[in-house]
């Protein structure tokens, strides 16, 4: 009992504080990255940065559940005015339920990787700081910093400083392994993702051109009293989404995000993926439902929803062609990415689903990207490559790891109770409601061809050759399988949370009824014909993919690799479709080609948004 | 016609000259010439619009800094030029994105020439809460208190800013000197400079800080200064560039926004909310966040331009 107390009596502060607890997870993040060059040597048995830095993101993690329980049990969001000063002179810091939730889950998904990267990125014994050790761990900080900044602000400028906080420390993760090749994917980032800086500021520019105040509330106030938009919001509006996109990594501006998040090294792969390519999708949340919410024109949803349905087909099929385990990955987050933007041609009449789906994409996808990418890491550790025709045998030395990798799959694909089946539940249920059933097909045909390729990928697992005599070269530590698992098991079990947790998504906003869309799509989940209904498709696909595994042709003597490989007939279809696709994503990530993307996409938007001005 | 429009009308049409040059020329080396040259004309129209804070900004940083930046890089990129240029996209696409850029362009421009005049703005509003800010010059009151946050957060960002560089650098060479700064062969000229001009230049970078409050200028201005000193005394070869690892140099990245968000915490309690200055002591707390930041931001631009460690050797020497 006297425990308990304990350690809720200090928590109850903590949620007293009320909107000065905003500024515990704005500063504890910049004050780490302060510290850190300062940190060297040793401590409890590791780097000292490295075990600070695990501290700090307990600290942080209390710090976002104090802030989600106060906002939720307050059923208002949470503001605060920085040194006194209101908007529009002052800026303000504002949690509200998507704020929350976007808190707690980076402080979730960053506490896992902290954890996981402790064996990574520790220090040897003999020197107090190595070059990968010092730029991670001051990194992550960064990337965290930024992150909670952008859910806080409520001024344009303010997130705009988040963007860039949060962008300089993202690429050089990137590069941490120093390889010519990652350096040159991480400049690709740096300049696709600084063209995006500079239009979300000439759109910011032009706000405060317009209406003298970059705060959000008051900005909502002024467009929400025009009689049309005036044209510089318009032009402001469109280069803020574009270059928030270019930032996101939305299809077919993608050009940066398959090496980038394929080279890094797994914990920061897992950051970028999770957690980096949300922060820029919740400004654009922020734009069309906070600053401007009546503005969102049918075009401008078509064409947002659209992008979003081609990068769910695109990204999954390139990833089907991936013969390695990391860019299989990031091609997947590619496609993941497309989900949360079905959100803006549902949302205009089912709302509730519409917002609460995609939230709950943001974070399912978050918990298993984050697993599968720590996962990819510690297979590619042991076996000292991540080619997945090779993975044959692995899942005799890392059998937890597989396991992780497999459930996290589960929630991709969205088979009951995962996160991702909530989302697709939702986000279908919507589509039918408001007679576009076509995205309720797209939704249903990413889910299939998402479990194609988790089929590709355990077909080789479990029937595949083992290559190497099937020996560790490096065992995982028992705290890296454990927490990718943990990851892997937070994902799949995201249905089963009580309903009324879901509320938070509506605090701070009107006319949302989550718990209640989020208990009627659980109701009838775990029927026999609900269950057999989604497991059937998956079972074909599962032989038609099992079917399509190159057979090796087993040698007779003792060589231990197959000679020849042959295909089945669904492999040469595969084949045929993979020439077909290959170059057009080789096409589209041409930097000229990913240019005139942006342009084009830039002048529809703006002609979209002023048809219903 | 009077005199003033005809320079604004020129300096226009100078600007509009050079930015078409800077996009059009072939070469990398004269694309920066002439980006610094658009940089300075910049810097007076700046002048002209009043904006006087905005100049020196643009002439330190946007000009100063970064043409220097980019000097290094087209001088290292210029080997690669040709065969990059050879692999430009074809024509048809080519032109297909010129148009496409001059239609957001003139997109753009009307946009600009339909924003409401007069301009709606935050002046007045700043002018009436300065006097509690303690501090003459509204541009330091908006930085310094009203967006004091913003400032905060942006001198944080140089940090991950300078680890990027610092990461390319080779892991045994980590924590050692920096080594990307040139070294050209000793002169008597060079010397000299580097021994007469850092007394004036450190007297202009803290008159500039301290003017600040009252009076155009400020850290970031003032730093940049500071860190240009140091740069010309380093590539003179009076003194070495210290290595990395170097506690005290650590101190000094990070001392100034960690002091000022101490500054901000302690407003909590003595001022009511964080950023906040307790009444009366708000000038002398801004002028002392403002002191140690400039050492940060000097001793960050100053590093930024040394580049990554290239291990203890002394730089310039070839191994």
């Amino acid at each position: 009992m006297d425990l308990a107390a304990l350690l809720v009596t200090p928590f109850a502060r903590l949620t007293e504080l009320g909107g000065l607890l905003l500024v515990i997870p704005l500063m504890l993040p910049v004050v780490g990255l302060l510290l850190a060059p300062l940190l060297r040597g040793r401590w409890l048995g590791g780097g000292l940065l490295g075990r600070f830095t695990l501290l700090l993101l307990l600290l942080g993690l209390v710090a976002a559940l104090a802030v989600a329980t106060a906002v939720l049990t307050g059923d208002e969001a949470l503001k605060y005015y920085l040194g006194g000063w209101l908007p529009p002179l002052g800026v303000a810091l504002k949690a509200d339920g998507l704020s929350a939730i976007m808190l707690l889950l980076s402080a979730v998904v960053i506490l896992a990787v902290g954890v996981y990267a402790q064996r990574e990125f520790q220090v040897p014994p003999d020197a107090s700081e190595t070059r990968a050790s010092l730029v991670f761990w001051m990194l992550l900080m960064g990337v965290w910093a930024g992150l909670n900044a952008a859910f806080l602000g409520q001024d344009l400028f303010t997130l705009f400083v988040a963007l860039e906080l949060l962008t300089f420390s993202a690429v050089p993760l990137v590069a941490l392994d120093g390889r010519a090749e990652t350096l040159a994917a991480a400049l690709r980032y740096l300049l696709f993702a600084l063209l995006g800086s500079v239009l979300y500021l000439l759109g910011a520019v032009l706000f405060y051109g317009t209406y003298a105040t970059l705060d959000i509330t008051l900005l909502a106030e002024r467009i929400s009293g025009e009689p049309a938009l005036p044209p510089a919001v318009i032009a402001a509006a469109a280069l803020m989404t574009v270059g928030l996109l270019a930032k996101t990594a939305l299809f077919p501006l993608h050009l940066w995000l398959p090496p980038a998040h394929a080279g890094a090294p797994p914990p920061a792969s897992a950051i970028l993926s999770a957690l980096v390519v949300k922060a820029s999708f919740f400004l654009i949340l922020r734009l069309w439902f906070d600053v401007m919410p009546g503005a969102l024109t049918p075009m401008t949803a078509q064409i947002l929803g659209g992008l979003g349905a081609g990068a769910i087909l695109f990204g999954n099929l390139v990833a089907l062609r991936q013969a390695r385990l990391k860019l299989l990955i990031a091609y997947s987050t590619v496609a993941q990415i497309g989900y949360l933007f079905l959100i803006f041609p549902l949302a205009a009449r089912a709302e509730s689903a519409a917002l609460t789906g995609g939230m709950l994409q943001v974070v399912a996808h978050a918990l298993a990207k984050a697993a599968m990418f720590m996962a990819a890491g510690l297979i590619a550790k042991a076996l000292g490559h991540d080619r997945v025709r090779d993975l044959g045998g692995c899942v005799r030395v890392l059998p937890l790891t597989l396991l992780a990798f497999g459930l996290a799959g589960l929630s991709l694909i969205g088979l009951q109770p995962s996160g991702g089946y909530l989302t697709k539940t939702l986000l279908t249920a919507a589509a039918d409601g408001t007679g576009q059933g076509w995205l309720g097909l797209v939704i249903q045909v990413g889910g299939l061809l998402t479990a194609a390729y988790l089929f590709w990928v355990f077909g080789h697992v479990l029937f595949g050759v083992p290559s190497t005599p099937a020996m560790p070269i490096k065992p995982p530590g028992r705290a890296q399988e454990l927490v990718v698992l943990a990851l892997a098991l937070g994902a799949l079990l995201l249905g089963l949370v009580p309903p009324a947790l879901f509320d938070l998504v509506e605090v701070g906003r009107a006319g949302l009824e989550a718990s209640a869309a989020v208990a009627t799509a659980m109701a009838g989940a775990f029927g026999w014909s609900k269950l057999w209904g989604d497991v059937w498709p998956l079972l074909v696909v599962g032989l038609l993919v099992l079917g399509m595994l190159p057979w090796p042709d087993r040698p007779a003597g003792g060589s231990p690799r197959p000679a020849t490989t042959s295909l089945s007939v669904t492999g040469h279809w595969a084949a045929d479709l993979g020439t077909l696709l290959e170059p057009a994503d080789r096409g589209l990530r041409q930097w000229p080609v990913a240019g005139l993307s942006l342009l084009i996409l830039l002048l529809a938007l703006a002609a979209a948004i002023s048809t219903g001005a | 016609m009077t005199n003033a429009l005809i320079v604004d009308a020129a300096l226009a049409l100078l600007v509009l000259g050079l930015a078409l040059w800077v996009i059009a020329t072939r070469a990398a080396y004269r694309a920066v010439v002439g980006f610094v040259a658009y940089g300075l004309l910049m810097a007076i129209i700046w002048v002209r619009l009043a904006a006087v804070d905005v100049a020196m900004t643009e002439a330190a940083l946007g000009t100063g800094l970064t043409g220097l930046l980019l000097l290094g890089a087209a001088a290292r990129l210029a080997p690669y030029e040709t065969a990059e240029f050879d692999r430009r996209p074809g024509r048809g696409l080519r032109v297909l994105i010129g148009l496409l850029c001059a239609a957001v362009t003139l997109g753009l421009a009307a946009v600009v020439l339909l924003l409401p005049a007069p301009a709606p703005s935050l002046a007045s509003l700043v002018a009436d809460n300065l006097p509690p800010t303690g501090v003459g010059n509204p541009v330091t009151g908006v930085l310094l208190a009203h967006r004091a946050i913003d400032t905060l957060l942006e001198s944080v960002v140089l940090l991950p800013a300078l680890i990027g560089v610092w990461s390319v650098a080779a892991n045994p060479a980590w924590g050692g000197r920096p080594g990307s700064l040139p070294r050209p062969p000793a002169s008597s000229a060079l010397t000299l400079l580097a021994q007469v001009l850092p007394p004036f230049g450190i007297l202009v970078g803290i008159h500039l800080v301290w003017n600040g409050a009252d009076d155009p200028g400020g850290k970031f201005q003032g730093a940049t200064v500071l860190a240009a000193m140091w740069i010309l005394v380093l590539i003179a070869g009076l003194r070495e560039a210290p290595a990395l690892r170097e506690r005290r140099l650590r101190v000094l990245l990070v001392v100034g926004a960690l002091v000022f968000i101490g500054i901000g915490a302690s407003g909590i309690w003595l001022a009511g909310a964080f950023l906040a200055y307790p009444e009366g002591y708000a000038k002398p707390l801004i002028l002392a966040i403002e002191a140690v930041l400039t050492l940060s931001i000097a001793a960050t631009l100053g590093l930024l331009l040394a580049g990554p460690p290239a291990g203890d050797r002394p730089i310039g020497t070839t191994s």
